[in-house]
């Protein structure tokens, strides 16, 4: 093996920054599920009747399904009776405190992980929730939000003062039926943020929700719900974290979108839940569904993914393109190595005339890592001028690492036009050298060149969240080069 | 500024080098011929810390430092440059990133500051023209589609920006046009000082009757066979490398 060989090696090895733990009191409930788990749950989280019964019958669907294997993914089967359903942080209510309420432990948590809650501190122009394994702990920049008649709150606290939203919307994108994930988290998700903006309102700030998952045992089922009513304007972004463990923990999440008329929904992720260690120990276990409705005409909906971490990732946040020349994107930089395995992608499901989709995905695999691209473009027949656009790009890092593209296109319309791109490169030793020729350090180089690669897909991502993205990438990739 | 003495290197159990002896002073330009497969690439690529060869005896001090022993982006920011015979692409990394990524490793090397962002512009700008290279090529990504003879060019491009105290050329003027090698050489010249040194690799005496080298150097199996001052490379482009190949067998 050559020296540069080696040194690539050497840089894939990163380590977890944010893995560590908080130790606090919670309320924990023991391992285990079954109906009176989710009478429980409910309770605790004082939820309105309507909520438990839908849970119920989620919970029923569920016991009916088996979990999926199609995917380019491989684990053990998860033991749904050893996972507790619901961890909490102690406290005297439900529903997140002023500030000074807040155990300074998780304040202090935030921080650490460079997500201060505190308003001064905060980067102005964006409003945060946090949530800290089942609960969410803290929204910023509430009363601001108010004045403009944004509603940005847990999904929880939406629950009871926003019944008719919910009752409305929740499971309208994501049915409780729509597969084995959905209809787990259906029946015992337990927080997330709901955001609601009405009728030709540009949110004034950013949106932005950020998971942390604390609690050893624990699955963290979060829900997310955003609603851009006509002609109205949000960009939001989440971001996630886990400290390091032995054990794979579960994280099952749906998160629903509904575009109306001339709405436009920017969704952004950088996601870093723990990857598991060097040879592929613990790790998150990330079965997300993600979904939007651009329910209305010229509505477009933007998701924007940078995904770092889990030891399993498996999403694919799509776009029903129902109103006529509605926009879907999908951009995505999905990152893997050592043993992480990513099967990711988008679906993009024209109906509307005129509706159009462009797809940019970047897999980057470096170790022993697996990488997958999956997607599906479908025209519907009443889909006429349907356009799509793919670009699928594999970088490899490393000769033990592998991508792997599986484009699905379904067109029963004859005007539709779909476009499909794919390339795989390396970098390369000639590469490396080059660049350290000119001065630059081995693991400089690999940065620049993943983040070049990445481009297209940065660009998409809100200013102070394209500067996080690049930074985690490139401790995804630092390394003991020197 | 470099002394090479009795180097021998190999790729796995492969000889190349053969126990080179060259000495080069601040401000000289030595040239580097001989045919191919001799080992001058190989030579190249052993002074600017290439990794798959392995060095089997002799030793290479530059500055009075052991170049053999510092990392290969040590020796770039240490003032040692090579222009590739064969220039990597890299999509997705702009020229003008990678440049001022480069400059700012080697000036923090130094104990400079970064550069700032006008007065980079500036620098490259004026080198740019100095060349005359169309300014897109700055915001294209690195050789990605450049014809042979730009990717050549690029590479000087780069040596006049980055400034180095010895440059080394691998074969430079092969691929560049009549009109390109002239103004590529004008560039050269418009760089040489009394602090900084040239090593040029080429076949031809074209380049060398618009740079003119202090001496010439014709290396065959792996050793230098033969050395003389500017006019050697007229006798080899007249009678080729077997009388002096012969000479020595
Ligand atoms: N990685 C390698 N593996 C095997 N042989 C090698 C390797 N690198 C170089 N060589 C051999 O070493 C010898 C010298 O190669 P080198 O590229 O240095 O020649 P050169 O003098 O630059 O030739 P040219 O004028 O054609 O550019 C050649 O015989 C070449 O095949
Ligand atoms: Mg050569």
């Amino acid at each position: 093996m050559s020296v540069s060989t080696q040194e690539i090696n050497k840089l894939i090895n990163q380590d977890y920054k944010p893995g560590f733990v908080t130790e606090l009191e919670t309320d924990t409930f023991p391992p285990g599920l079954d109906e009176a788990v989710i009478h429980r749950l409910s309770k605790v989280k004082n939820e309105p009747e309507f909520m438990l019964e839908y849970r119920l019958k989620a919970f029923r669907h569920w016991q009916t399904l088996k979990s999926p294997d199609w995917a380019f993914v491989n684990f053990e089967p998860i033991d749904y009776q050893a996972i507790s359903y619901y961890s909490a942080p102690k406290r005297k209510e439900d529903g997140p405190q002023s500030l000074d309420e807040i155990d300074p432990q998780i304040l202090e948590a935030y921080k650490k992980l460079g997500i201060p809650l505190d308003e001064q501190e905060r980067l102005a122009g964006v409003a945060v929730d946090a949530v800290f394994d089942s609960v969410s702990v803290a929204t910023t920049f509430k009363g601001k939000l108010h004045d403009a008649g944004v509603i940005f709150c847990p999904i929880s606290e939406a629950l009871r003062e926003h019944p008719e939203l919910i009752k409305q919307y929740l499971g309208s994108v994501v049915p409780h039926t729509d597969n084995y994930f959905a209809a787990l988290n259906a029946a015992v998700f337990t927080d997330g943020s709901f955001v609601y903006i009405p009728k030709g309102v540009r949110c004034p700030m950013e949106l932005s929700t950020y998971f942390r998952i604390n609690a050893a045992n624990t699955g963290q089922f979060e829900r997310t719900l955003i609603i851009a009513d006509e002609g109205s304007h949000v960009s939001y972004l989440e971001g996630c974290t886990a400290p390091m463990r032995d054990e794979n923990q579960l994280h099952a999440a749906v998160v629903e979108l509904v575009a109306m008329k001339d709405a436009v929904i920017k969704y952004s992720t950088v996601q870093n839940w723990y990857p598991g260690d060097k040879n592929g120990l613990g790790g998150i276990y990330n079965f997300v569904t993600k979904r939007a409705d651009c329910r209305g005409e010229n509505s477009k909906v933007s998701w924007t993914q940078v995904e770092t971490g889990s030891a399993i990732t498996w999403k694919y946040p799509s776009c029903i393109l129902t109103g006529d020349n509605s926009t879907g994107e999908f951009y995505s930089v999905a990152l893997t190595n050592n043993y992480q395995q990513a099967d990711t992608g988008t679906k993009m499901i024209h109906i509307g005339k005129n509706t159009s989709s462009t797809i940019i995905s970047k897999g980057i695999s470096a170790g022993k890592a697996q990488n997958t691209y999956r997607g599906l473009v479908k025209v519907l027949k009443s889909a006429a001028n349907a356009r799509n656009y793919t670009q699928c790009d594999s970088l490899l890092i490393g000769d033990k690492c592998g991508a792997h593209t599986f484009p699905y296109v379904e067109v029963k319309q004859p005007s539709a036009q779909v476009e499909h791109e794919a390339t795989t490169s390396k970098i390369s030793e000639d590469q490396l050298f080059f660049c350290q020729q000119r001065g630059l350090s081995a693991e400089d180089a690999v940065s620049m060149i993943v983040n070049g690669f990445c481009k297209e897909v940065f660009r998409e991502l809100p200013m102070e969240f394209a500067v996080e993205a690049q930074a985690l990438l490139g401790l995804s990739l630092e390394g003991s080069v020197g | 500024m470099l002394q090479i003495k009795n180097l021998h290197v190999s790729v796995g159990d492969k000889p190349i080098l053969k126990g080179i002896n060259l000495e080069i002073k601040p401000g000289e330009i030595h040239a580097i011929m001989g045919p191919n497969g001799s080992g001058k690439s190989t030579l190249s690529h052993v002074l600017s810390g290439k990794g798959g060869y392995t060095v089997t005896g002799g030793s290479a001090t530059y500055q009075g430092k052991d170049l053999l022993d510092m990392a290969p982006e040590i020796r770039a920011r240490e003032g040692v440059f090579l222009a590739f015979q064969y220039p990597v692409e890299i999509s997705g990394v702009s020229n003008i990133y990678l440049l001022k990524a480069a400059l700012n490793s080697i000036r923090k090397h130094q104990g400079e500051p970064e550069v700032d962002a006008m007065d980079f512009l500036t620098l490259v700008k004026d080198k740019v023209r100095l060349l005359e290279m169309d300014e897109k090529f700055l915001y294209r990504a690195v050789n990605e589609g450049f014809s042979g003879g730009e990717k050549k060019r690029n590479e000087i491009l780069q040596m006049a920006i980055l400034e180095p105290k010895l440059c080394i050329m691998d074969e430079t003027d092969s691929g560049l046009d009549i009109d390109a090698l002239k103004i590529v050489s004008e560039g050269v010249n418009s760089l040489r000082s009394p602090e900084r040194s040239f090593v040029m690799v080429t076949h031809y005496q074209r380049l060398l009757d618009y740079i003119k080298p202090d001496k010439v150097h014709v290396l065959a199996h792996g050793q230098i066979v033969k050395s003389g001052g500017a006019e050697l490379a007229l006798e080899l482009e007249e009678k080729g490398y077997s009388w002096v190949e012969e000479a020595v067998a």
